[in-house]
């Protein structure tokens, strides 16, 4: 991997327009069944302007800018040997259907651990008046030929 | 569908208190559905070929999936996926899912630490398949205001 990728900025991903049958889909596929995450009604008496995204969503969002990091041509990662370290998801607020979010890649670290590469890469999601919702941020480990 | 949730009380908590605790059943319909819902169509998590090709024991949930399911018994405990404002995991060990008999996940919730001032708890997560962990370091912070 090329070590240059450290502190690297991508360009803003395209905007994301949160749907509330998307939310909806995510939530059942991770077997989410509290009434805020799937019930409009329900979001709303509890103060949401919609269905809440469980607290994994992000990585929807964050989904596209490791896309621009993996196709990077200098980045010199081989995907089919990318192994997901580790996740955090670090919430001002939580993500609501009807958002409209715009996600900004930074390459935090590149680190080698003999054969094997590790980058942390940190995804800043912001909403329509540019406020900070979530930061996802992704270890991946790029296992080298051994 | 549950009934509304109350909030559970800051000044009831203990460290070590277990708040929750879920058998999860997974098939690999719930691969699939995953990946259609998330957008990773990594073969690895549908194709026992592909799987094979790259050495994995068989076809494995999505990393991300097991992240997404582990937390929601804590979210049911909250009251509201909204209190969930940070969580982290590493992921230390493959959850291979049969073709027959799919897999069983188990989720243990116990109270890690208590923040009076932000009045918010850190709750660590044990997921467990097969006997063993699958998930480190696995900690949601839980604000419950």
């Amino acid at each position: 991997m090329n070590p240059e990728l450290q502190g690297r900025v991508f360009p803003p991903a395209e905007p994301y327009l949160v749907g509330r049958e998307k939310v909806r889909e995510f939530a059942r596929a991770v077997f989410a069944t509290h009434p805020i995450n799937l019930d409009p009604a329900a979001a709303q008496a509890a103060g949401y302007a919609d269905v809440v995204a469980p607290p994994t969503f992000a990585v929807v969002v964050q989904e596209h800018t490791l896309a621009q990091l993996l196709s990077e041509p200098d980045a010199g990662i081989d995907f089919s040997r990318v192994v997901h370290g580790d996740q955090r998801f670090t919430s001002t607020r939580p993500i609501v259907a009807g958002d409209l979010l715009t996600a900004t890649l930074t390459v935090s670290s590149v680190k080698t651990l003999g054969p094997h590469s590790m980058v942390t890469a940190e995804t800043n999601v912001t909403d329509a008046a540019g406020e900070h919702v979530v930061t996802a941020i992704s270890t991946l480990v790029v296992r080298g030929e051994e | 569908m549950a009934a509304v949730q109350q909030t559970p009380v800051f000044e009831e908590l203990a460290v070590g208190d277990v708040v929750a605790e879920q058998e999860f059943a997974l098939t690999r319909d719930s691969l699939v559905r995953y990946a259609g819902a998330s957008g990773d169509f990594n073969p690895i998590h549908y194709r026992d070929d592909v799987a094979a090709t790259v050495g994995l024991p068989g076809v494995l949930a999505h990393g991300m999936l097991t992240m997404g399911f582990a937390v929601q018994p804590v979210v049911g405990w909250a009251g509201d996926p909204g209190r969930v404002l940070d969580y982290q995991v590493r992921f230390t060990r493959p959850v291979v899912v049969d073709p027959s008999f799919g897999a069983t996940v188990t989720v243990t919730a116990k109270v890690g630490q208590l923040d009076a001032e932000a009045r918010a708890a850190r709750i660590d997560l044990t997921v467990s398949f097969d006997g063993a962990t699958v998930l480190g370091k696995a900690q949601v912070r839980v604000v419950l205001g």
